[in-house]
């Protein structure tokens, strides 16, 4: 400790310090990859997974339902014809964008502390990536038929309508799945290797090694693995803002009022980043907790996390501002009368519900205090979840539940499979997401062993 | 219950000062914005209706999973199930596999009759289309094959083909619930006829509905002849004794009078819809309308007629009246006394406190009209009418005022009447009665009526049938009749037999049969047969020997083929009638002092006589179901009602000011008590419903109607008494505080100053015929500037673009909508359905908002602070066809795209079911199959479909597609003859009903096209033209002739 | 501590590395081919039938014309198949006693209609009609090909809708003067006026045939 005050750089850098005080190369890595070698599974797990594994099961019953009597079982209409599937899917992919960002961007802006949260803030984009991928074919009318989407030369003679926001997202969320697959593997190969060598089973070496694609950590291993990782930086970083950029033209190319708006490529980006962030918090302070992680992800990562979630609200929240203004501003009466729809029409309470979630309460983040106080980042974290939900509610249902004519006006009422499909959803993503732990290191040993290093020099 | 004083008249008066112009508003509560508006704003919907409604069993479950995969299989390769052709062993000479047949006959739709044009696809009757030669069909516009000139039709005659196919029609004969036969039947009827008590017929007794049919009406009196001491009875809930007995009254005679629209300059309807229903209501919408449409030509010396309405159920006919009095229905008496005095009839003064309600402004106003409306004074251009449901002295009233104003002979002619045999059902009925409990009455042959059900409720039928030995009924459905009855035949369905009809004119129809029997039906016709002993006979036997002996002269085969070629016999229509109208205006006169100061009867018959805080109660028809005969036809049940947008169910209408009055609101359940007589019915409010005033629409609450009609609504006949069989004042209205789902298509009829139905008065073309004020936004918060302009060429101007406007090298269809002809008679509605295989989806599916009609029909208010007489406009809304549809770009596989004609052509089997296109659709005029809608399971109903047109299966959008099979159809036709298709060649199935002939179709690109013309009217405007979507289908504005300063 | 895999997995795995992409390509290029070949779209495969009809006898061999069993070609969407009265016009006096022609005989009898196997079986949201083409100098070899010289009738195209589009994309490719549309055989001659190649192109333009890719055309 005292070797680090000494140093100014280092003071400026980490205060507290991004990696607990007393660790060796050797202690690092025992201490992440006990976790997944250790034989007995703590008990806590177990329920988690139950739990989580129960409410997939209910996710496979909806789906079974769906498919059995048609997207009718929800409660879309006309003219309500998107419902919880849209939502849940933007909500989703917003979720996914933290990982990438803080895997790629962060790791071009050299902000190290970055390290011991990316791997499973990379594997929460992969789940919640997976999880959005699943309600654009579901909420199909003909899902089996979803392979229509892709150019591929058919025997009907016929090709995409690439005018159609929908095959531009086919093609944008597709390839930020592969993308964000392709990082978060390459990233654990080294890990993989280390998990290989130090597992006791025969199965568990084979299964590993295989993963590991024969790593040795040879110079020559390391210099082209550092090669390839900083190109799929490269590659990734453009995708943090492509991706929810092109879902947030499925409504700007839309001509319903509350929809055909130029400013929702940027905000839904910043909202995507607040969603993210948020729900890595959600994950990582119980997580640190349970698995006594404090060293790794400390206090400090927390700080700097809520202070990412209070800029990009504070984006979200002037996007908010703009939409208002523009609509009052247009002179267009379907406009205006699409924002007071939100603000006093049937839903009104959704919309007030979210600015409260989204813009009141996270100014609490302004405070050091907040930002240090486990309990109240983590319920903040929530809160921000909820309301990026209904941001995306009121952004889909509200504004198409009064559109032009008023004679088809008309009050959409989620059905029971409409909440079994989204609570479901989450029993996915919180399964798979045990699984990672349990079966996967969730931080990088050898990135927080360079980390290591790189204080040891310093100091 | 804080519902009860949510409702204020002071703060809408406040809400409304704050407008100039026109508004629109939903409901009085919308105005007033109370909380209960803002509750209903919330109104929830079943939630899970759509799962539970098709829960399926285990086993449907996993059929429908296999199916849904081994679907996702086929879809993935072109590999089809092997399929047979099966050809004639002799082919029939006419048939050409292919292509549809037509073949004219007539249906009887309670009372009126109507010539219809069956296409027929391989022998199966598919569509119904209106038989113009027939004089209650006025024509459709038609430019091709002049033997297939289609006419208008109504709703009734649309859905009778489903009720051909219904598989819950009746299908053997049964005996007291068990199955048995026609010859088992026959030998017991013979039997019967046989014993020595019987031989004269004495307790003999035949009931049926009006009938109209001289072959039938031939056989009955050969029956009576021999059985001298037989009575035939007829009787339908809905009968016009009330008009015969008011002719009887004017003129001392039998007199069935026919109305000319065409050349009635001021009407005066005195609670009568003339437009809905009646005989000959075709015409009279189409002779009405003509009198009221406006072209540009006309310039200055645009003329309209002008309609006064005093009614107290709000009808269509209301709703386009120029000026609109609602009232009681017992007051109305009082207003036609008031204003047959004004022209000098010495008539009884109706006494005042009849007339609370009725400015004397308005009557002078009325009366000043009907004298002299135009300047030159000619006598005969005004025309009084009495409705159904008003007492005779109405009648005779509206006869002696027709007299006085020289219109009888012009404006309105007489002749016999249709009827085989004119007698007062409500009487025939009760001597029936009478007879019965007497115990005189041994066998009762009922047929194709269903008095069970329908008859009076205190004339108890059922336990009056009980008292007779043998009863025996013939009818379409084993309805509550059917099952009470020792006998039951199936009848055949018109549709499926032969028979004749009489028209309101006294035209004669063959009717003949599309098909055989689908279920061992059997026709009237022959069941009188077997009773005068000539079992075998079938009816075409019977029909064409009648015909025989009536011809005389001339070969009887060309007349036979001829008849039934053309629909119509040539020659049989009846002469004009001269009626004695020496003594009218006295007998009238003295009849009313007879009937003392002013009650009307119905008031003098009702046990419980004043109305002492009661409430009135109203019987009409329903606007869909009618008097119940068409309860189990699914296309009727979903059609939402005209004003109501109600589907499935009847309720109990009043007004705001009542229902605030009891504390009741939309869906409260409340008990209707009449002379202690109860029936629960949930409430409906209604704008421009009179006060103190409910009523409630028959034909509903069956209990044997078949899977559809079963359950659907409530049975208003259990409290309609035979002594007051309209209206009934001291009802008792009590609030059981019970709620029931009401499944309105419509929920909001508030425009918020949008400009989408524009409207305006005579006056304003009169003085700027060019650019009429109405054309510029029409009120003040106008959406937007570019109102004005009309033309669709003129929009391009307004709307740069970067791209070159699109070259049509061929045709370029187009519809026009003239907001000034509909009346909202639905017929459009139903004729889509029809041609387009459209799904009822049910009560639990609409609620939803998941109704699938490609054309629906908004209703809309505009109106007056006074909130009494609301302006109601219709408006249809089928698929614009935008020359820029937002549908188009969203859809990602490229299932909704641009024809080359300039139609929006909708894919079935390319759509993937994103609903993007139904989302951007400012329209919302596309429908989604959210669940299996398509009936793939009743083999049946597979007969009914138009084979043109695709069937679509679940996850698909449809939509209006401008009858592109029919537009295909005239294609290939005038390539073969290598020419261009000829105008009017090409109509839709909405357009070739329309009996305004509101709705044109045709080609933009032929500059002599009547759509072209009309497009270019200074009324036409295209709907939310500002979003720039260049719609194909445009409106022409609607007008009113409003009285100057009334 | 051993190794735990051989080293020939380092190869093994290199290869399948690379290999990947090929192996993808393969799949996709299969499913390409398999998707049109016979085995999917039934082109070429020989339907069983109630009485082994041979086209080729009665066209090429008795040279009978397709009008006189296909009757409503000209003037329905639906080319019509005889009835079986036609089949026995000829067939009262001809082979009236073969074996083969049982079925035939036993239905005029009876009254039973004979169960044909579609073979030219378009799907039901496909609306497809004859007389229009015929009108147009499309001739019966362009879809159903030699017909005549089928001695069980297949399927000669694969009926997919590329196949379709093609030719309503250039239809002019496709078209015979009219007097030789049901002419199995005809080859573009030089007319007797003006004596230039009478070919596709110039008839397309005599009959005003038009390139028709709206989706209504054939989807409704």
């Amino acid at each position: 400790m005292t070797a680090q005050s000494e140093n100014p750089q280092q003071d400026r850098q980490s205060r507290p310090a991004i990696i607990g005080p007393g660790h060796t190369f050797g202690t690092v890595t025992d201490k992440i990859s006990a976790i997944v070698m250790t034989s007995r599974t703590p008990r806590g797990w177990y329920i988690g997974f139950a739990v989580s594994f129960a409410l997939m099961m209910l996710l496979f019953l909806a789906v079974a339902k769906l498919f059995a009597l048609g997207v009718g079982v929800w409660g879309i209409e006309v003219p309500v014809a998107w419902g919880f599937a849209i939502v849940n899917f933007v909500w989703w992919i917003g979720i996914g964008h933290a990982g990438t960002l803080i895997s790629a961007i962060l790791l071009l802006l050299r902000q190290e502390w970055r390290t011991s949260i990316n791997r499973f803030a990379e594997a929460m984009t992969l789940f919640a990536v997976a999880c959005a991928g699943l309600f654009p074919i579901l909420h199909l009318g003909r899902p089996w038929l979803f392979y229509w989407l892709a150019p591929y030369p058919a025997t009907t003679g016929v090709w995409p309508q690439f005018r159609s926001p929908l095959i531009w997202d086919f093609f944008a969320v597709s390839t930020y799945a592969t993308v964000s697959l392709l990082f978060w593997y390459v990233g654990l190969i080294p890990d993989l290797a280390t998990l290989r060598d130090r597992a006791k089973g025969k199965f568990a070496q084979i299964v590993y090694g295989f993963l590991a694609m024969g790593w040795r950590g040879s110079a020559k291993h390391w210099l082209r693995y550092q090669r390839a990782y900083l190109l799929l930086a490269g590659l990734a970083t453009p995708l943090v803002v492509s991706v929810h950029t092109v879902v947030s033209f499925d409504f700007a190319v839309a001509i319903v009022p509350g929809w055909h708006s130029t400013i929702f490529p940027p905000y839904f980006v910043a909202g995507a980043i607040y969603s993210g962030f948020a729900m890595v918090l959600t994950l990582a302070i119980p997580l640190r907790m349970a698995y006594g992680l404090q060293d790794f992800v400390t206090d400090r990562h927390l700080d700097n996390m809520a202070k990412v979630m209070l800029a990009s609200g504070l984006i979200v929240a002037y996007g908010y501002l703009m939409e208002t203004f523009i609509a009052w501003y247009s002179g267009n009466i379907f406009e205006q009368y699409a924002m007071l729809n939100r603000m006093f029409g049937p839903y009104g309470y959704s919309y007030w519900m979210l600015i409260a979630c989204n813009i009141a309460i996270p100014q609490l983040l302004w405070f050091r205090g907040v930002r240090r106080n486990m309990a109240l980042l983590f319920v903040v974290s929530i809160i921000i979840n909820v309301g990026m939900w209904l941001e995306r509610f009121v952004i889909v249902i509200v504004s198409l539940s009064r559109d032009y004519l008023p004679s088809s006006w008309d009050y959409y009422q989620p059905t029971f499979w409409d909440w079994a499909t989204y609570i479901g959803s989450m029993g996915l993503f919180a399964a798979l997401l045990f699984l990672f732990v349990r079966l996967l290191p969730m931080i990088s040993i050898f990135e927080m062993r360079e980390l290591l290093e790189e204080q040891e020099g310093h100091a | 219950m804080p519902r009860k004083d949510t409702f204020e008249v002071a703060r809408i008066r406040r809400h409304l000062a704050g407008h100039t112009g026109k508004e629109y508003w939903r409901s009085l509560d919308e105005l007033a914005q109370t909380d209960e508006f803002q509750e209903l704003l919330h109104r929830e919907f079943p939630v899970g209706a759509s799962e539970w409604s098709d829960e399926p069993t285990r086993r449907q479950f996993l059929t429908l999973m296999a199916a849904s995969l081994a679907l996702a299989g086929l879809n993935g390769c072109s590999g089809q199930p092997e399929e047979k052709i099966v050809p004639y062993v002799r082919q029939p000479e006419q048939i050409v596999p292919g292509k549809p047949l037509y073949f004219a006959t007539a249906l009887a739709l309670a009372g009126d009759v109507l010539g219809v044009l069956v296409e027929s696809h391989m022998g199966r009757p598919t569509k119904i289309e209106g038989n113009s030669k027939h004089p209650a069909v006025p024509e459709s516009f038609w430019g091709g094959d002049e033997l297939l000139r289609p006419g208008a039709t109504d709703v009734f005659a649309q859905a009778a083909v489903l009720s051909l196919y219904d598989p819950d029609r009746s299908q053997t004969v049964m005996r007291r619930g068990q199955i048995s036969s026609w010859d088992a039947l026959l030998g017991e009827l013979n039997a019967r006829l046989q014993l020595p008590q019987a031989k004269q017929g004495a307790g003999l007794r035949i009931l049926t509905e009006s009938v109209l049919s001289p072959t039938l009406g031939n056989q009955l009196n050969a029956l009576l002849e021999s059985y001298p001491q037989a009575k035939w009875h007829q009787y339908e809930p809905v009968n016009r004794d009330n008009a015969h007995a008011g002719a009887r009254l004017a003129f001392g005679e039998d007199a069935n009078c026919l109305p000319h629209f065409d050349r009635a300059d001021v009407i005066l309807s005195l609670d009568c819809d003339f437009l809905s229903h009646g005989p000959g209501h075709l015409q009279h919408a189409r002779q009405f309308i003509r009198r009221r449409q406006v072209r540009h030509a006309d310039g200055h010396e645009a003329e309209m007629n002008r309609l006064y309405v005093v009614e107290s159920t709000p009808t269509i006919t209301g709703a386009i009246a120029d000026h609109r009095l609602p009232l009681r229905a017992s007051q109305i008496e009082a207003v036609a006394r008031a204003v047959a005095r004004r022209l000098g009839i010495e008539v009884a003064a109706p006494p005042a406190d009849r007339l609370d309600g009725v400015s004397a402004k308005w009557l002078d106003a009325l009366s000043d009209d009907l004298q002299n409306y135009r300047l030159e004074r000619d006598p005969g251009s005004c025309l009084v009418l009495a409705g159904p449901s008003q007492p005779p002295i109405v009648h005779a009233l509206a006869h002696a005022i027709n007299e006085r104003l020289g219109a009888v002979g012009t404006t309105i002619t007489f002749t016999e009447p249709p009827e085989i045999q004119r007698v007062s059902q409500s009487e025939s009925l009760a001597d029936l009665l009478s007879d019965m409990r007497a115990g005189v009455v041994e066998m009762l042959v009922i047929l194709g009526c269903n008095p069970v059900y329908w008859t009076p409720a205190d004339f108890e039928f059922a336990d009056a049938l009980s008292k007779v030995p043998f009863c025996l009924h013939s009818g379409l459905y084993q309805d509550e009749t059917a099952v009470v009855c020792d006998w039951h035949v199936p009848e055949s369905h018109p549709l499926e037999s032969w028979s004749d009809l009489r028209a309101f004119d006294g035209t004669v129809s063959i009717v003949q049969p599309m098909i055989a029997p689908l279920y061992s039906g059997i026709s009237p016709h022959q069941v009188l047969a077997a009773m005068l002993g000539q079992p075998g006979r079938t009816a075409y036997e019977i029909v064409r020997e009648y015909w025989q002996q009536q011809q005389t002269g001339g070969d009887f085969d060309d007349f036979w083929q001829q008849s039934l070629h053309d629909g119509v016999m040539a020659g049989t229509a009846f002469p004009t009638k001269q009626v004695s109208t020496d003594g009218l205006l006295d007998r009238v006169a003295e009849e009313t002092q007879s009937v003392g100061d002013g009650r009307s009867q119905a008031e003098l018959g009702n046990e419980n006589g004043g109305e002492s805080g009661g409430v009135e109660v109203v019987f009409q028809p329903d606007p869909t179901v009618f008097d119940g005969r068409y309860a189990n036809n699914g296309w009727l049940q979903e059609l939402p009602k005209p004003l109501t947008k109600l589907t499935w169910d009847n309720a109990a209408l009043l007004s705001h000011q009542t229902a605030a009055q009891f504390g009741l609101s939309d869906g409260d359940i409340v008990e209707i008590e009449l002379a202690e007589r109860k029936m629960h019915i949930p409430v409906w409010r209604l704008v421009g419903h009179p006060d103190r005033c409910v009523t409630v629409h028959l034909g509903y609450g069956r209990t044997h109607a078949g899977r559809v009609g079963n359950g659907a609504g409530f049975n208003a006949y259990r409290i309609r008494t035979s002594r007051s069989p309209w209206f009934a004042t001291g009802a008792k209205l009590r609030r059981t505080g019970n709620l029931y789902r009401l499944a309105s298509t419509q929920h909001h009829a508030l425009m918020d100053g949008r400009d989408l139905v524009r409207s305006g008065t005579l006056d304003e073309i009169r003085h700027h015929p060019d650019h009429p004020p109405l054309m510029k936004g029409g009120h003040a918060e106008s959406a937007h500037q570019d109102s004005g302009h009309n033309d669709s060429e003129h929009k391009g101007a307004e709307h740069p673009s970067m791209f070159p406007a699109w070259e049509y090298k061929g045709y370029k269809w187009g519809m026009s909508i003239d907001l000034n002809a509909c009346i909202g008679c639905n017929a459009c509605v139903i004729a889509c359905q029809a041609e387009n295989n459209i799904p009822v989806v049910g009560k639990s599916q609409v609620l939803v908002g998941r109704e699938m009609h490609w054309l629906r029909i908004d209703r809309y208010y505009a109106g007056d602070p006074k909130l009494i007489e609301p302006e109601t406009y219709h408006q249809p809304v089928p698929c614009m066809h935008c020359e820029n549809a937002p549908c188009e770009l969203v859809c990602p596989v490229a299932a909704t795209v641009h024809s080359d004609e300039g139609l929006n052509d909708m894919v079935y089997n390319r759509c993937v079911g994103t609903r993007y296109c139904s989302n951007n659709c400012p329209y919302k005029v596309r429908r989604f199959n959210f669940l299996d809608y398509a009936d793939y399971n009743t083999p049946v109903l597979k007969l009914l479909n138009n084979p043109d047109v695709t069937v679509r299966s679940r996850g698909v959008m449809e939509k209006c597609s401008y009858c592109v099979q029919r537009i295909s159809a005239g294609r290939i036709q005038a390539e073969k003859e290598d020419r261009q298709i000829r105008d009017g060649e090409v109509v839709t199935a909405c357009q070739a009903v329309c009996p305004t002939q509101a709705i044109v179709f045709g080609d933009l690109n032929d500059a002599h096209s009547q759509v072209t013309a009309i497009k270019h009217q200074p009324l036409n405007y295209d709907l939310l033209a500002e979003l720039n979507t260049r719609p194909r289908t445009s409106y022409l504005a609607a007008l009113r002739n409003p009285k100057p300063n009334l | 501590m051993p190794q735990v895999f051989h080293p020939s997995m380092n190869t093994i795995s290199r290869v399948s590395i690379f290999g990947a992409v090929f192996i993808a390509a393969g799949i996709g290029l299969v499913g390409y081919v398999l998707v049109r070949s016979p085995y999917m779209t039934e082109a070429g495969v020989v339907r069983t039938q109630p009485v082994p009809f041979s086209h080729k006898h009665h066209v090429a061999d008795d040279g009978i014309d397709c009008r006189y069993c296909h009757t409503s070609v000209e003037n329905s969407s639906f080319a019509g198949i005889p009835s079986t009265k036609i089949c026995m016009n000829c067939h009262s006096q001809l082979w009236a006693e073969s074996p083969m022609l049982q079925p035939v005989r036993d239905s005029f009898r009876t009254g039973e209609p004979l169960q044909w196997t579609r073979v030219h079986d378009l799907p039901d949201f496909v609306f497809f009609d004859h007389s229009i083409h015929v009108h147009k100098g499309i001739g019966c070899v362009t879809c159903h090909g030699q017909v005549d010289d089928m001695p069980l009738m297949w399927r000669e195209n694969t009926l997919l809708m590329e196949w379709c589009l093609d030719c309503h994309r250039n239809p002019e490719n496709n078209v015979q003067p009219r007097a030789q549309v049901f002419n199995m055989r005809w080859q573009p001659t030089a007319d007797d006026e003006n004596h230039a190649l009478l070919d596709s192109a110039k008839l397309a333009e005599q009959y005003g045939v038009k390139s028709k890719m709206s989706c209504s055309v054939c989807h409704r």
